[in-house]
């Protein structure tokens, strides 16, 4: 990785103080804190890789493998908006079409892109580790040295946190990379104390860690055993962000990183007050157990958790958004995402709200400015 | 109306440790003895009404990180037997919330016999002996 160009520098907006943000389509200026860029296929990790995996990946046939994640399939409608879908290839896999869709089509500022693929969710932790990589290379070659706009997030090895954390460390002095992204459904509670390397790390570095839709399939996306549709596992996502923030809280991630930032991805949001209702009314019982966690859940998620806007779950025209808020008792909590390429809505509207009240100003730039400090850091790479 | 002190029980009715049920003035009290020092609550959890009197006395469970358990002011606590939550008997403050949630709270004593017999003191039915010491509340 490369100093970006001093041009560059001055083009991106956030990385100087004094430049006034561009202003997006809703009229202010605005950061996507969720769009999606893609791996085209193995062939295109291959020259990150060392001479041994090169030529593992090519004796075993793997270079010839997909590594479509289950809970993301190319194909679906939802993954990609016919608009927004390349001529050829995977949704997300081109880098004009990002720009020209989502970048200039939103206008924004800057937008962080997540990266979801299965090379990170292997069960030889050493192959998912080498692929991480590769993909954080091949992410700031490809696409951030490419685009000055564009910020992104650290894919680590999920099965292995003590390389994950190692993983963060190779990368966070590039400050173009502004998160840490894992998927939610994972093969145990995230609260866990096997995961804390990664928290501690990401920490450390002023890095959120983004609990993204998708699952490692180690188990089903519900409770009760594997559905038939699509639709029942897309659906159950929702459930496996519920069960992420009784762990992360009830295993004490923020008593002991109470810096640490959590941001959910593609939850649908509007589940969250409900969720927590029943934990804050059953913590007041039996609070004796965990003694670390010192406030109602509430409380505590609404200083730590984040959650990126699409999808949106709502009715029509219900006013959610600001009934949300008001049920967390907080504006800070929703983070604009525009979900490039995914279909969830039509043209540019991404924002449930009018475009000119101050809690679309908050959504579309104070709180991921909040939320991510290295999008306001001056020297971004190492 | 001026409060009143009512003679409530003799003070080794109550052990250390250990909580009664009084009825003062019409009013459902729950008494506690904590190391000797006697203090009185309302007998109905703020929740649900549940009698606080029956609740678990215990200590304060705290951490100061993830798994360093201890316990604090051993004693000093009452735990709901209905739903767990936790009141400080000293002075009827919710651990949960304790900016919107408590019990109300009386003001107790412990006063000699010899003295409640010069009175004022209510105790109607209640045989008061010189030589031995009751707990009194206030309302």
């Amino acid at each position: 990785m490369t100093l970006a160009a001093p041009d560059t520098l001055a083009r991106s907006g956030a990385s100087s103080g004094a430049a006034s943000p561009r202003t997006s389509v809703f009229g202010s200026p605005a950061i996507d804190c969720d769009l999606h860029i893609a791996v085209p296929s193995i062939k295109a990790l291959m020259p990150y890789l060392d001479a041994y995996w090169r030529q593992q990946f090519v004796t075993r046939g793997i270079d010839r493998l997909s590594w479509n994640l289950t809970s993301d399939p190319p194909g679906a409608p939802i993954s990609g908006r016919p608009d927004w879908r390349p001529a050829t290839g995977k949704p997300g896999t081109s880098l004009p079409l990002l720009r020209e869709k989502a970048l200039d089509g939103f206008g924004v500022e800057l937008a962080i892109a997540n990266c979801i693929y299965g090379g990170a969710a292997l069960h030889s932790e050493d192959m998912a580790s080498v692929v991480c990589s590769a993909m954080n290379d091949w992410i700031a070659k490809e696409w951030l040295d490419a685009e000055p706009r564009l910020r992104a997030s650290i894919v680590v090895p999920m099965n292995n946190p003590e390389l994950a954390a190692q993983e963060i460390e190779r990368c966070a002095s590039d400050n173009r990379f502004a998160q840490v992204s894992m998927l939610v459904a994972q093969g145990e509670p995230l609260g866990k104390r096997r995961h804390w390397p990664i928290y501690a790390a990401a920490e450390k570095h002023g890095l959120p860690v983004c609990l993204h839709a998708g699952s490692l399939y180690h188990h089903p996306m519900t409770t009760n055993g594997y559905g038939s549709y699509f639709l029942e596992d897309y659906v159950a996502q929702a459930f496996a962000f519920e069960s992420a923030v009784l762990s992360l809280v009830s295993e004490g991630v923020f008593a002991k990183y109470p810096a640490l930032k959590i941001v959910f991805a593609e939850s649908g949001v509007t589940w969250l007050p409900a969720a927590l209702w029943r934990f804050n009314k059953t913590w007041r019982g039996v609070r004796a157990e965990i003694p670390w966690v010192k406030r109602p859940p509430m409380d505590i998620v609404r200083d730590n958790i984040r959650l990126t806007l699409q999808p949106f779950d709502e009715p029509d025209g219900a006013g959610r958004l600001e009934r949300f808020c008001e049920q967390m008792k907080s504006d800070r909590m929703v983070l604009f995402s525009s979900d490039f390429p995914h279909w969830h809505y039509e043209g540019t509207d991404a924002l449930p709200i009018s475009p000119k009240s101050g809690l679309a100003r908050r959504i579309l730039y104070d709180n991921p400015r909040e939320t991510f400090p290295r999008l306001g850091l001056r020297e971004l790479a190492r | 109306m001026s409060r009143q002190r009512h003679v409530v029980a003799a003070i080794d009715e109550v052990g250390p440790g250990t909580s009664k049920r009084v009825n003062v003035a019409g009013r459902d009290i729950a008494l506690f003895n904590v190391g000797g020092e006697f203090f009185a609550l309302a007998n109905k959890c703020p929740h649900e009404s549940g009698p606080l009197c029956q609740g678990k006395i215990i200590g304060l469970a705290v951490a100061d990180e993830p798994g360093k358990y201890r316990i604090e002011r051993d004693g000093e606590f009452v735990k709901c037997s209905w739903h767990g939550w936790e009141f400080d008997i000293r002075t009827g403050q919710s651990w949960c919330d304790p900016a919107t949630v408590r019990v109300r709270a009386y003001d107790t004593a412990v006063e000699n016999g010899e003295t409640l017999v010069r009175g004022p003191y209510v105790a109607e039915t209640f045989p008061v002996a010189i030589e031995q010491n009751y707990v009194v509340v206030e309302i």
